[in-house]
């Protein structure tokens, strides 16, 4: 299991289309991922509606959970994607 | 004449024939499915033609809106797509053993109820997609075909709602504006009117009867007005709205995107003045430089109870950072006079004008100063914030206010909260006694900006509020005018700029009279950057005069 954890720095948070975008990118990933807000609601990375249901915002700081085989690689790959663009 | 008020949401008059947008009908049966599997297969079907649909949308979004709007669609298709919500229509087949047809609107609405649930006005406008993709299944699943405009001529469309896939599949060339019950200035409706230009009022409610269909209207975007059938008099001023604002347009075309500069090569900034967040759309549109007045009054004005500091720190964001880096000056609480608000509980005054108010109250009651210049200073880290103090008399104010900032900035540090510290403080050039006091002022502060309603008032001893000063209330009295040139020169000794952001501003026939003063701002309404620039561009500031100063 690997774990890191991202500030959200898009001002209106992860709304609709980076959520859209980041689920698009999850998929394209082996490992199971999970999101997780710091109050402790959480939802699968490959979920959209779960994922916008979270709300998170602007200054918001979520963990990321990625489990599998390939675990160190795809974290990597969705850290670069948090950092581009949310 | 039937006169309607609605929420202006998109600018623009327009006149033509009311036309009521029709829907299929669509009857769900709650009844069981005699095949599910074949529900299933279906449901399939439909989904897939949805995709097929959105991804041609996207594409005409992209050819005739623009990219933000083809994103819309590509989201929506991701919406079809979800698996949450396939899971959601496929345990409805299973449990329930219904219709596609059921399932798809269980399922949307209970995520359009979700979204609309949520503690953030964007997300909540987001149920209005949710509903748009169900919807959109929906007409698959049942051969529905959205009715289109059956109208030989242009006419303003009327609704309940349109959704945004609606909007953009209507043609275009048939509609002059969009009226709708429903909606808010949040809505795609909304976003897309103001970007294909067309106007477009919302809200109006239980008024905007479909018995309404085919009468001849006016509607205005800006101030939210719908008249059907219009008598003479109303005509007239739509009418003439109506070629203020086709004039309007050519100056738009010709002065976007240009400098606002002299033939002499003098520079002004052209800034604009703002009563609320919603208000930086007409900015940007207008192609305001940057806000030089920001009236933080809205949060106060707006709320049964002091505004806290996270409601606050939100909407100084939200105008920092959609004016990407551009200076936006904010005001800080300027409340009394003729601003009241309950819960302050201010003692009533024979002469409010000259009681406790702006400035006064901040530095009376400590507490509601800090919570907003804490609000401030963190919105600070998301754009180019400045601070501005109000109704200025003396030096020792100022003082007082730059220490409150440094105990917030202080507080900040302290909680690792990241602010800038380079924050821009100015102040208000708005009595007598700043003027005459001003190199002093001048050396505290980063700015000056002149509030020339309430300098008239004081400098003339003219009550704004009074009716019946008419000609003893002028704001071009060349008292008022040396004591912009006496604060310029105090602000320009001391090396920091000065600007206008009282309504004299705007008034073209003394432009050269500032430029000639040599004031660096003038900050506007949204709707008044275009022609001042038009102006600005023709001008030499060389040969500009003093001799409204009349010395």
């Amino acid at each position: 299991m690997k774990q890191f954890t991202y500030t959200i720095t898009d001002p209106v948070g992860i709304h609709a289309r980076p959520a859209g975008l980041l689920v698009k990118a999850i998929k394209a990933l082996e490992s199971t991922v999970t999101i997780a807000k710091a109050d402790g609601k959480s939802a699968a990375g490959t979920k959209l509606m779960a994922l916008m249901g979270l709300g998170i915002k602007q200054g918001e700081t979520v963990t990321v959970t990625v489990e599998g085989a390939n675990e160190e690689a795809d974290a990597a790959t969705l850290e670069q994607f948090f950092k581009d663009n949310l | 004449m039937i006169l309607i008020q609605g929420k202006g949401v998109s600018k623009g008059v327009v006149k033509g024939p009311v036309y009521f947008f029709q829907r299929g009908a669509v009857t769900i049966s709650t009844a069981q499915a005699a095949d599910i599997e074949a529900e299933k297969r279906r449901l399939e079907e439909a989904k897939e033609k949805s995709m097929e649909q959105l991804a041609a949308l996207a594409e005409k979004a992209r050819e005739e809106v623009g990219e933000e709007s083809a994103m819309l669609f590509e989201t929506h298709a991701m919406f079809v797509e979800d698996e949450d919500f396939v899971d959601c229509m496929n345990a409805a087949l299973d449990e329930e053993h219904c219709t596609a047809e059921r399932a798809v609107e269980i399922a949307g609405e209970r995520f359009a109820a979700m979204l609309a649930a949520m503690d953030d006005a964007y997300m909540q406008a987001r149920a209005a997609d949710i509903k748009d993709v169900s919807r959109r299944i929906l007409n698959n699943l049942m051969g529905v075909v959205d009715g289109g405009i059956d109208s030989e001529e242009p006419v303003i469309l009327a609704a309940d709602d349109l959704a945004p896939s609606e909007t953009l599949q209507l043609d275009k060339s048939k509609i002059l504006g969009f009226i709708t019950q429903g909606g808010s200035g949040n809505s795609h409706t909304a976003i897309l009117a103001r970007t294909m230009g067309i106007p477009a009022i919302c809200g109006l409610g239980e008024f905007l009867k479909t018995e309404l269909n085919g009468r001849m209207a006016y509607i205005d975007g800006e101030t939210g007005q719908v008249a059907i059938e219009p008598d003479d008099i109303t005509l007239s001023v739509f009418q003439s709205k109506y070629e203020k604002q086709q004039e309007m347009k050519l100056l738009m075309e010709t002065m976007k995107g240009q400098e606002d500069v002299t033939l002499d090569g003098r520079n002004m900034m052209v800034y604009c003045n703002i009563g609320s967040p919603e208000d930086v759309a007409a900015v940007l549109s207008n192609d305001g430089q940057g806000i030089g007045l920001f009236r933080s009054e809205f949060l106060y004005l707006a709320s049964s109870d002091y505004p806290t500091e996270e409601e606050q720190f939100k909407a100084y964001r939200d105008v920092a950072a959609a004016m990407d880096g551009k200076r936006v000056v904010i005001r800080t609480l300027d409340i009394g006079a003729d601003k009241q608000v309950d819960y302050f509980q201010l003692q009533k005054e024979e002469n409010p004008a000259l009681g406790v108010r702006a400035i006064r109250i901040c530095l009376n009651r400590p507490e509601v100063f800090r919570t907003q210049l804490r609000a401030l200073y963190r919105a600070s880290a998301y754009g180019k914030v400045a601070i501005m103090f109000p109704m200025i008399t003396s030096v020792w104010e100022v003082r007082e206010c730059k220490r409150a900032c440094q105990k917030v900035m202080a507080e900040l540090d302290a909680e690792g909260v990241l602010y800038r510290k380079d924050t821009e403080i100015g102040i208000m050039i708005e009595t007598p006694a700043s003027v005459f006091v001003a190199e002093e002022l001048a050396r505290e502060v980063d700015f000056f900006s002149v509030g020339t309603n309430d300098l008239t008032q004081y400098t003339l001893a003219c009550d704004r509020q009074a009716n019946d000063l008419g000609k003893f209330f002028d704001p071009h009295h060349p008292a008022v005018l040396r004591a912009l040139k006496v604060a310029t020169d105090a602000a320009h000794k001391a090396g920091i700029w000065i600007g206008i952001c009282g309504e004299l501003g705007a008034d073209l026939s003394l432009l050269e009279t500032f430029l000639a003063i040599g004031i660096d701002e003038l900050s506007v309404s949204p709707s008044s950057v275009l022609p001042l620039r038009a102006e600005i561009r023709k001008s030499i500031a060389k040969t500009c005069t003093l001799e409204k100063l009349e010395c």
